[in-house]
């Protein structure tokens, strides 16, 4: 993938081997895997605790919500803005494993712990919220001393023109994933994704996770500002968190159809096997 | 304060043990189990300390929660936990307009007082817009009159030996009175106050009448209601079960509730 860290070991002419991920890399993605469920799980916990969402500084039952999870006596609903839906077994009301049926807004096998404990899903997910941010800190510093950053993400600027764009845009579209030494690189939707997830989303999340802390507004009033009050930074919190569920599930599909043992194996040893160059023609 | 907080953890697991046989269970069952075993729970309020700790070091001790202007106010404050606490006595109090209603100060203290509302009314007054925030998530921003919690305690004479301020309630819930506490440094914070106005009227009994604690940079289950003693002890040990509140006791709330 870089110049420097590009070892090649040729087994035949058609399987090349690169070493693609880097320690740093492969460890912080898999701490990252298990802290970030952690966080998604236990924040739907929390979640639970007041399932609606404003925007602005100050929000309650009688305010104006722009998202609710609801019951009524007989079904569950999902409320955004004047859209409703009838979310019926899945949010709002629910059946347990025991039977039992439930009107949280997430049911028990997408929370930590699965029964109601705002507590103790506070407990686990201010905890991996420490994890999250240090790892999350650590890696930054090493993307950008590392080289990680300029050799690997960088986006060139023939990257940038809407033509390439366009075209690894059709490319995914059509499942026709790089070969060969291309293969090797990260292609400009790999790059923006990953740019995204690292220098955007996640240090989104922990900025506003701290802006809903009243200690933390004691000593950064300034986050307040920025995110237009904890009931908005509390709703960013909540978007935010399912744009990385989105990002996850692309990020499977994309494992899935590009070979998932090639690419986990990378992820776990380093070392990734080149897909061989398409016939001419194919 | 909190409504809807069920100790059923316990309780769960307990039952899911019975079931485990159906489907998916055994792994929500074996979740939860993890969730109970006590070197978890040890490894999960880490975080707890790690959040007073920094927070105490990253936030100057007078560094003042945000203060709005009464363009801000909620246009309705939600009350939570207690709204009209049980029993004849409390009733009595609300009949007289709390006239007889006493706030004892006692512990590591000088002098014992014993002040009723009239003497906090006389005592040097702050007046701030803040926003309650409630660990279940939601906020509420509402103008509050009170007496500094620093006037109280410096009328009394605060030893350097007390460490911690417990305040108790006369609110019961399921199995005792409510009862809260902080250390020193919030007890002392400019904006801790011994509140009895909420938005330039006589404090409503739904929300804490006829005296709350406002402790502005923690979250509204710190902010005990129906407030009868402060008490300026150098120990939580021997305050309920030793985690030094209601919630904390019971269901492992985190005693340091600054996010």
């Amino acid at each position: 993938m870089a110049e420097a860290e590009t070892p090649v070991a040729p087994v035949e002419p058609a399987s090349v081997r690169v070493y693609r991920h880097r320690l740093p890399t492969r460890l912080w993605h898999w701490i990252n895997a298990v802290t970030l469920l952690i966080l998604l799980m236990s924040g739907l916990m929390i979640f639970n605790a007041h399932p609606r969402l404003y925007w602005g500084e100050y929000g309650a039952n009688f305010d104006r919500a722009w998202l609710v999870i609801g019951s009524t006596p007989d079904s569950g609903y999902l409320r955004i803005g004047d859209y409703r839906v009838e979310t019926t077994g899945v949010l709002g009301r629910w059946t347990d494993a025991e039977g039992a049926e439930k009107t949280w807004a997430f049911p028990g096998w997408a929370t930590i712990p699965t029964s109601y404990s705002l507590a103790d899903g506070r407990r686990w997910h201010l905890l991996f919220a420490w994890l999250l941010s240090i790892g999350l800190t650590l890696y930054m510093f090493w993307t950008l001393l590392g080289g990680h950053l300029r050799k690997d993400l960088h986006v060139r600027r023939a990257e940038w023109s809407p033509r390439h764009i366009w075209h690894d845009v059709k490319e995914h579209a059509r499942l026709r994933f790089p070969r060969g030494e291309a293969a090797a690189r990260y292609g400009i939707l790999q790059k923006l994704s990953y740019i995204g997830v690292i220098f955007v989303a996640l240090p989104l999340m922990i900025a506003t996770g701290l802006t809903m802390s009243p200690g933390m507004n004691a000593a950064w009033p300034w986050l307040l500002d920025v995110f237009g009050g904890r009931q908005s930074a509390r709703s960013i919190h909540f978007i935010t968190a399912w744009a990385l569920v989105a990002f996850f599930l692309v990020h499977i599909a994309m494992v899935l159809l590009a070979g998932p043992i090639n690419e986990v194996r990378s992820m776990v040893t380093g070392w990734f096997r080149l897909p061989p160059e398409r016939a001419e023609g194919a | 304060m909190s409504e809807i907080m069920l100790p059923r953890r316990q309780l769960i697991a307990r039952a899911g043990g019975l079931v485990a046989a159906a489907g998916a269970l055994p792994l929500l069952s074996g979740c939860d189990a993890i969730n109970d075993a006590p070197a978890v729970r040890k490894i999960l309020s880490m975080g707890e300390e790690m959040n007073r700790a920094s927070q105490r070091a990253l936030i100057d001790r007078n560094a003042l929660a945000r203060e709005f202007s009464r363009a801000d106010l909620s246009p309705y404050f939600r009350p939570n936990g207690t709204r009209l606490p049980a029993g004849a006595a409390y009733a009595a109090h609300a009949a007289s307009g709390f006239a007889d209603w006493r706030v004892k100060v006692t512990g590591l203290v000088a002098r014992a007082l014993s002040l009723s509302m009239a003497d906090v009314r006389t005592m040097p007054q702050r007046t701030q817009i803040t926003r309650h925030d409630c660990v279940e998530g939601w906020s509420a921003i509402g103008q509050w009159t009170g007496v500094p919690l620093a006037q109280i305690l410096a009328a009394a004479g605060v030893r350097d030996s007390a460490r911690y301020i417990v305040f108790r309630c006369a609110d019961r819930l399921g199995d005792a009175l409510y009862y809260e506490s902080c250390d020193m440094v919030d007890a002392l914070h400019p904006q801790t106050i011994m509140a009895w106005a909420l938005n330039g009227a006589v404090l409503p009994i739904a929300n804490g009448a006829p005296l709350r604690l406002r402790i502005e940079r923690q979250l509204g289950y710190k902010h005990a209601k129906y407030v009868n003693a402060i008490e300026a002890v150098a120990s939580l040990d021997q305050i309920g079960a030793g985690k030094g509140g209601y919630w904390e006791d019971r269901i492992d709330y985190e005693w340091y509730a600054g996010i």
